[in-house]
């Protein structure tokens, strides 16, 4: 803008700096200042730094050597690939559905995308007793429909299926609305066009729709790694501390319990740096594997 | 002839319109989904509202006659201070949504109509810091607010204090780039009349761009709420004393205070939930085109 009223600069100042200063002190100096502690040796969450640890890369050390945290980044990791694939995988199969009709489609929306506005602390608990083992709603229908023995859906063999199912359940909503939006920006000439050629169906699906939904679906792929990595309060609420048997950890959830159970305070830093690690790593290999197009 | 058979084709093309694979099947697969969205609320809502005992019996009937009471409710508010709670979550998350608003509307105006040295730069934190998980930032902020002495204390206001600050950092670039985002669409004509008519830069923010800008204001306030509201992370953290507890930090400690009594915790889940389901119904079209705009453009 070249326009007369921006020439003089003070008042830049003002509209700048408090939302700069509040970033810098909450944001940017500890994120500085969380790399530093994660060489330091801090024994308490208000106590001083004992100065560095011995060797200074010790925590590093410790991450390769803690079996815990490899089950925690395993565990981070198939979470991951699970919610995109069936997060993005159901929104999509939605939002194409969803593109075929007119009438009730803000409902569906509506409807859909409610999960995410609610916490996640309440979705736990919902689910805690959707999946508890003596009486859950789960285990009665299955009694309903003849099963003779509840099942417990927080052993080693179901875990995992209780932990990223209500986590995948909550966004689907989310990447519908994000790719309805960009199915609603696809022009319907090109269908009409793609018509006269003879293309229909699923063949308009897989040569039209889909490719011109390619950077929508590299935004909701890097939506839903960062995602991943955040994930915190329904595990928390659902497992715990890692049960069954240390089987259920995420980065998040360990961190947290590091940090504050343990009191390991430097540990908790040093698996809050991974995280940063993994997101960065993953969506930048991902973004360079699914390229943003333009067209 | 030929130009005359095209346009008869064209005209015709319309009228056949897109591929339909039988519309009942897509309402059902649509519906299938939305059954698996709503029932799980209807469920927990019908069972807040039943005996003792069953909703790990008979959890599908509906609460009538002698199968519904209170119970759940009055104990649920006996036992833990569900009023100060919502008291609470409402202090924090309001400070939050108005600070929130009031810096990202500023710094995205700046942002966005000025040419300056460091804009780019300036920007590009704002872009890299919505990549920051909390996880990275939670232990010094912590320890800095701790050297302030405004954590660990039983002082309510402090305590909110400190859950408020990192709050409204966590929300700002998100906020910032929404804002952005709908300030660079407007016409710099508006402004420019303003300036001729003697309006200063201040004015014209306050008195041209926050009224047309009202629909983005409102969607980012609305975000921001829910998002303080729901933020369990930040509240286990910082929120340590029961008086200080809000809706959500009160609701992860019912668990242990509610032990085999599922239908006290059926009550709590939806005295979290109707809050929010009466705010999203009123509000929806707002919250799910303002989450487009921001999560596309981010």
């Amino acid at each position: 803008m070249n326009s007369m009223i921006f020439k003089k600069k003070t008042p830049l100042l003002v509209f700048l700096i408090p939302a700069f200063l509040f970033m810098t002190l909450f944001l940017y100096y500890p994120f500085v200042m969380n790399v530093y502690n994660s060489f330091s040796n801090i024994t308490g969450l208000g106590t001083a730094a004992q100065g560095l640890n011995q060797p200074w890369y010790q925590n590093y050390v410790q991450l390769f050597q803690d079996p815990i945290m490899a089950t925690a980044v395993k565990n981070t990791l198939l979470l991951m690939v699970l919610t995109i694939i069936f997060q993005v995988g159901i929104a999509l199969i939605l939002a194409l559905l969803i593109d075929n009709i007119k009438k009730g489609t803000q409902f569906f929306r509506t409807v859909y995308f409610f999960p995410i506005v609610i916490s996640a602390t309440a979705l736990g608990l919902l689910f805690n007793l959707i999946f508890l083992y003596d009486g859950g709603m789960v285990n009665q229908l299955l009694m309903k429909f003849g099963a003779t023995e509840a099942i417990d859906w927080k052993d080693e063999t179901h875990y995992f299926f209780t932990m990223l199912f209500p986590v995948m359940w909550q966004y689907v909503g989310f990447y519908f609305v994000i790719l309805v939006t960009g199915l609603n920006n696809i022009s319907p000439d090109i269908y009409e066009a793609a018509e006269i050629d003879g293309a229909g169906g699923f063949k308009r699906v897989r040569y039209i729709t889909l490719p011109l939904l390619h950077n929508v679906l590299c935004t909701c792929l890097t939506l839903a790694i960062t995602g991943a990595l955040k994930v915190f309060d329904l595990p928390w609420v659902m497992m715990g501390a890692g049960m069954p048997m240390d089987m259920s950890w995420l980065t998040g959830t360990y961190m947290y319990n590091q940090t504050f159970t343990m009191g390991d305070v430097d540990y908790g830093s040093t698996i809050a740096i991974v995280i940063v690690v993994l997101g960065v790593v993953i969506s930048q290999l991902a973004s360079r594997i699914f390229k943003e197009k333009e067209y | 002839m030929q130009s005359a058979k095209e346009a008869i084709l064209l005209e015709q093309v319309p009228a056949k319109r897109r591929f339909k694979p039988g519309k009942i099947v897509i309402y059902f697969f649509l519906s299938i989904w939305a059954l698996s969205t709503i029932y799980p609320f209807v469920w927990v809502i019908l069972n807040s509202f039943k005996r003792k005992g069953l909703i790990r019996s008979d959890s599908f009937s509906i609460p009538f006659g002698d199968r519904f009471t209170l119970e759940n409710y009055t104990t649920a508010f006996d036992r833990v201070d569900i009023l100060g709670a919502y008291k609470n979550s409402l202090i924090i998350s309001s400070v939050v949504t108005v600070a929130v608003i009031v810096l990202a509307g500023l710094a995205a105006y700046g942002l966005t109509r000025y040419r300056f040295r460091g804009r780019e730069f300036l920007h590009g934190l704002v872009i890299a810091s919505m990549m920051f998980p909390v996880f990275s930032t939670i232990i010094p902020v912590f320890r800095m607010m701790f050297r302030w002495h405004i954590v660990n204390t039983q002082n309510v206001g402090l305590s909110q204090l400190s859950v408020i600050l990192p709050q409204i950092a966590g929300n700002l670039s998100f906020a910032i780039v929404v804002l952005m985002g709908f300030i660079r669409g407007l016409s710099i004509d508006l402004e420019e009349a303003a300036y001729l008519e003697g309006y200063n830069v201040f004015q014209i923010f306050f008195q041209v761009i926050l009224p047309i800008a009202k629909p983005s204001f409102a969607t980012v306030a609305i975000f921001t709420f829910l998002w303080s509201y729901n933020d369990l992370f930040t509240q286990m953290f910082f929120l340590r004393y029961k008086d200080s507890f809000t809706i959500t930090r009160l609701l992860n400690e019912i668990t242990s205070i509610a032990g085999v009594n599922y239908g006290l915790m059926a009550a709590a889940v939806v005295l979290v939930v109707i809050p929010v389901l009466i705010v999203y119904v009123l509000l929806q079209k707002n919250i799910i085109k303002g989450l487009t705009v921001g999560a596309v453009k981010g």
